[in-house]
């Protein structure tokens, strides 16, 4: 076949894309691998680390209370938000906005935030301690409840999508045959959202499993994966421990992450452009009674946010309840003061400007590409990767790689650019399937087109396909911001002492004791990615519609 | 017949699947052509191989003496139009019908006055300033093809541009495109799976099945001459009558005999399938020695607007029937209703016979 220099150009931009991928990706996960083999000083020891790991009880149970963790906060997580994104989709609700707005809340804050609220709330000095009787918030009870608040927007935005996408006509032909509306949700709704409901179930099973803040917080004696590779390797500095327990934690969700592919797949013969979509009527008896449900379970989530902010508020809990700003003068509680926000805000920036752009092009020259099969199934690949992988796990993998001696990139190494890096790479998954489905949903003959008309590849790029793909670029970069801002797990290996974010110091500061002060950090964290986030859908209404009159009919 | 674009033994394979088999084809200059097909019988595979989106597994394509198999499109010389259109939403009317101009570099003036001249000729002078979405499908295809002939290329290809649209603006369009066509000259082949479009529009038609080419002809050619039974049944109606060949010009259909062309390249007592369109089956003036007579009773009329078509029971023939279409005139004259008894004939000369 013969090669234009579109042709050319593309595969070059592919061959680095994949060089990068396997950088920041692959390679670091290798060493991660690798170190798993090693003892202390570097020498092969074969399979003695693992050996070691699973004949010491005490390592072993934090495996088991890591999946019982998870289990029951599977359990109870997706039911919730199933009724919840069903009353979202399926009933007509007062201030419908108000409700999924509010389910949202909790992807702004870091997961140490509904810790830090059930410490306030439940903790030895908390208000309601006595409705625990004798037994402690500090453990399983309260990694559960956090777990719930930190999961619920995750599954309802999945099991939204789930619900929503139904076929209004599937409803009228089993109403037009005579069918119970018990019978309708156990033969429609049910199947219909059963691939959702599966997605749901594994994406917080692996958010459970994989999360650090929470437990960190709120865990007390009651050891899981996560905290094991923090304490392993900060505590203990036993790196090679660490490596074992971060493959022990990466197991489980690679699993829920091939599993979740596999049914993903299956899914999509589901869906034709044909169906016609439902849209609820009222109907006085349900409406209520979810109007209710979505009331409760809204007031909650407000309750342990504002919790929090009362708490950041508070002078000293429970003793003195006065008012004051004094926690948030964090030079007061970190050396670094303020200027970890300031940290915070700088990398959120970098990873959401240089993150956008190259999971963007990347995807468009892997979706653009003539042959060249192996790079892009590679590509392909390495941009899966790093779902399944947790943040704590791809942190450690950074420092066996780039902090080791020889390697020519070792001068990243506690600087800001690796925390971007790591940042772009452990979100590189969402942000490269939401440029994909972008892109697979324009017309695939642009390029054909061009082709014909002598237009090099790249300017059709830029002329016609980034700006059809405008509202997505701009949700993969607020994508980023958020979680750049919110991330715990994977940074807090990398940072040094000028580099320190907001995220990381408020667990710092947490470790001292200083509540107040880590949940005053935290909701500043919040306010701003709601700002970000605001900002957002300002944009996305308002400006984009004068930007992009095209669309308009 | 010197050819412009000459296809040599050109195959595509996907793994096991063979989408285009050897297919030896040539288009002369400013000749209009139509790849006539069911889906799937690699029609567009043949149009995207010319093209070089979908470069061939092995074969050859000359374009104007040039060989062009191993080139990719850009460096090809050819306009396309695809079913979706493909115009950039983003882009204006004018700014899409110019998109290719504007690479070459030309003066901004010199743009203009050539989109606006493919503007006029597409009949579409006042909707330069409009965006695609702003426009009805008709008026997108006129816009794709304006785009497409802009850069004069020497080969214009269209993939299904009508089958996007309804049926009364399929009809403007195909005149307008075929006028166009031949206004200005240039060679086209149009992918199209509707028969009578590719009748009405191409002055030959290559019909696919399977990836390999079942004929190549006129119109006329292949709806008077169906080289074989699979484009005797895709193109037009047919009635088909399974027999065996008594003599080389007699073939035997249940108890009756039918008088056929004689045919030279099949054995006598081989299995055969007599055919017939309906529009030949003979009712009226019927001479008393007249050839290939039957009698038959109608049992199903349906109207269909300007005349009906008719089943016919053959008697004495088991279940055998024909579907002959009876005009309106013919119905009322011989007061033809369900339950009928008729003779009718079938003109010898009219009669094509196919190997079963």
């Amino acid at each position: 076949m013969g090669l234009s220099r579109d042709d050319l150009v593309m595969r070059a931009g592919l061959v680095v894309l994949a060089g990068l991928l396997l950088l920041i990706v692959g390679l670091p996960l290798w060493a991660l691998l690798a170190k798993g083999f090693e003892d202390g000083d570097g020498r092969y020891v074969g399979l003695a680390n693992y050996v070691s790991y699973f004949s010491t009880p005490a390592m072993f149970n934090s495996a088991l209370n890591s999946f019982h963790v998870a289990a029951v906060s599977t359990a109870i997580v997706v039911p919730v938000a199933f009724l919840y994104a069903y009353a979202l989709t399926r009933a007509v609700l007062p201030a419908r906005w108000l409700f999924q707005g509010i389910s949202l809340i909790p992807i702004f804050a870091p997961s140490l935030l509904p810790g830090l609220a059930l410490v306030y709330l439940f903790g030895n000095q908390g208000f309601f301690k006595v409705l625990l009787g004798g037994s402690s918030i500090y453990g399983f009870d309260g990694i559960v409840i956090a777990q719930v608040f930190y999961c619920f927007p995750h599954a309802t935005m999945i099991l939204v999508t789930a619900l929503a996408t139904a076929d209004a006509r599937l409803y009228e032909a089993a109403d037009a045959l005579g069918a119970s509306k018990l019978r309708v949700f156990f033969t429609v709704t049910l199947p219909g959202a059963k691939y959702g409901l599966i997605s749901a179930a594994l994406v917080v099973f692996t958010l459970v499993i994989t999360d650090f803040g929470i437990a960190k917080v709120i865990g007390g004696n009651f050891n899981v994966l996560a905290t094991d590779v923090y304490k392993q390797v900060i505590g203990q500095q036993n790196f090679s421990m660490g490596a074992v327990v971060g493959m022990v934690l990466l197991a489980p969700a690679a699993l829920a992450f091939v599993i979740d592919r596999m049914v993903q797949r299956k899914q999509v013969a589901l869906l034709t452009s044909r169906a016609v979509p439902l849209i609820p009527r009222p109907k006085a008896g349900r409406d209520l009674f979810f109007t209710v449900f979505c009331s409760i379970i809204a007031a909650g989530i407000l309750a342990i946010l504002g919790m929090a902010i009362w708490g950041s508020l508070i002078k000293y809990w429970p003793y003195n309840l006065s008012l004051t700003l004094g926690n948030y003068y964090f030079a007061n509680f970190d050396a670094n003061g303020w200027d970890s926000y300031f940290n915070s805000l700088r990398m959120a920036a970098g990873a959401a400007i240089v993150g956008t752009a190259v999971m963007f092009v990347g995807a468009w020259l892997n979706e653009k590409t003539r042959g060249f099969g192996i790079v892009r199934g590679v590509v392909q690949l390495l941009a899966f990767l790093p779902m399944a992988v947790p943040g704590i796990v791809l942190g450690l993998g950074y420092i066996f790689f780039f902090n080791a001696p020889d390697n020519p990139l070792n001068f990243l190494y506690a600087t800001m650019a690796i925390l971007v890096i790591n940042t772009v790479a452990h979100f590189y998954t969402v942000g490269h399937l939401t440029a994909t489905t972008a892109l697979k949903q324009i017309d695939p003959e642009f390029e054909s087109v061009s082709a014909s008309l002598k237009v090099p590849v790249w300017k059709t790029f830029g002329r016609v396909t980034a700006p059809i793909c405008l509202p997505a670029i701009l949700d993969i970069a607020i994508y980023l911001f958020v979680n750049a801002m919110t991330t715990v797990s994977s940074v807090i290996f990398l940072y040094a002492s000028d580099t320190k974010l907001a995220s990381v110091a408020a667990v710092n500061i947490e470790e001292t004791g200083a509540t107040a002060a880590a949940a005053a950090l935290c909701v500043v964290i919040v306010i701003t990615s709601a700002i970000v986030k605001t900002l957002h859908l300002l944009a996305d209404r308002f400006l984009l519609g004068r930007l992009q009159a095209w669309r308009r009919r | 017949m010197t050819s412009y674009l000459e296809v040599r033994d050109l195959s595509k394979r996907f793994g096991d699947f063979t989408a285009l088999g050897n297919i030896s084809l040539d288009i002369a200059e400013g000749e209009f052509v139509c790849f006539l097909g069911p889906s799937g019988c690699g029609k567009t595979t043949l149009l995207r191989a010319i093209a070089g989106l979908d470069p061939q597994s092995s074969g050859t394509i000359r374009q104007k003496g040039r060989d062009v198999s191993a080139l990719p499109p850009a460096q090809r010389d050819f306009g396309i139009v695809f079913q979706s259109y493909a115009l950039f939403p983003n882009l204006t009317v004018t700014d899409n019908v110019g998109y290719g101009l504007v690479s070459r570099r030309q003066a901004r003036g010199a743009i203009g006055a050539r989109v606006t001249e493919l503007l006029a000729l597409v009949g579409l002078p006042d909707s330069g300033s409009k965006y695609p979405a702003q426009l009805s499908g008709g008026q997108q295809q006129r816009v794709a093809l304006a785009r497409a002939l802009a850069t004069s290329p020497g080969l214009l290809l269209l993939d299904e541009p009508l089958s996007a649209l309804d049926a009364r603006v399929r009809l403007r369009l195909r005149h307008e495109i075929k006028a166009l066509q031949r206004t200005l000259g240039v060679t086209t082949i149009m992918v199209t799976h509707d028969q009578e479009e590719a009748l009405t529009m191409a002055d030959r038609i290559v019909v696919m099945n399977h990836g390999a080419i079942e004929q190549v002809g006129s119109p006329q050619d292949i709806y008077r001459g169906p080289a074989t039974a699979f484009v005797a049944d895709f193109v037009g109606s047919m009635n088909f009558l399974d027999g065996t060949l008594e003599a080389p010009d007699r073939v035997k259909v249940a108890s009756l005999a039918f008088a056929c062309p004689l045919q030279e390249g099949l054995a006598v007592g081989t299995k055969v399938r007599l055919s017939i369109r309906p529009e030949d089956v003979r009712v009226r003036d019927l001479p008393a020695d007249v050839a290939n007579r039957v009698a038959v009773e109608v049992t199903e009329l349906d109207f269909v607007g300007a005349f009906c078509r008719a089943t016919l029971g053959v008697g004495g023939a088991g279940d055998v029937t024909l579907v002959a279409d009876f005009s309106s005139n013919l119905i009322r004259d011989l007061g033809v209703a369900i339950g009928s008894r008729l003779d009718v004939a079938l003109p010898p000369d009219r009669v094509r016979v196919y190997a079963a």
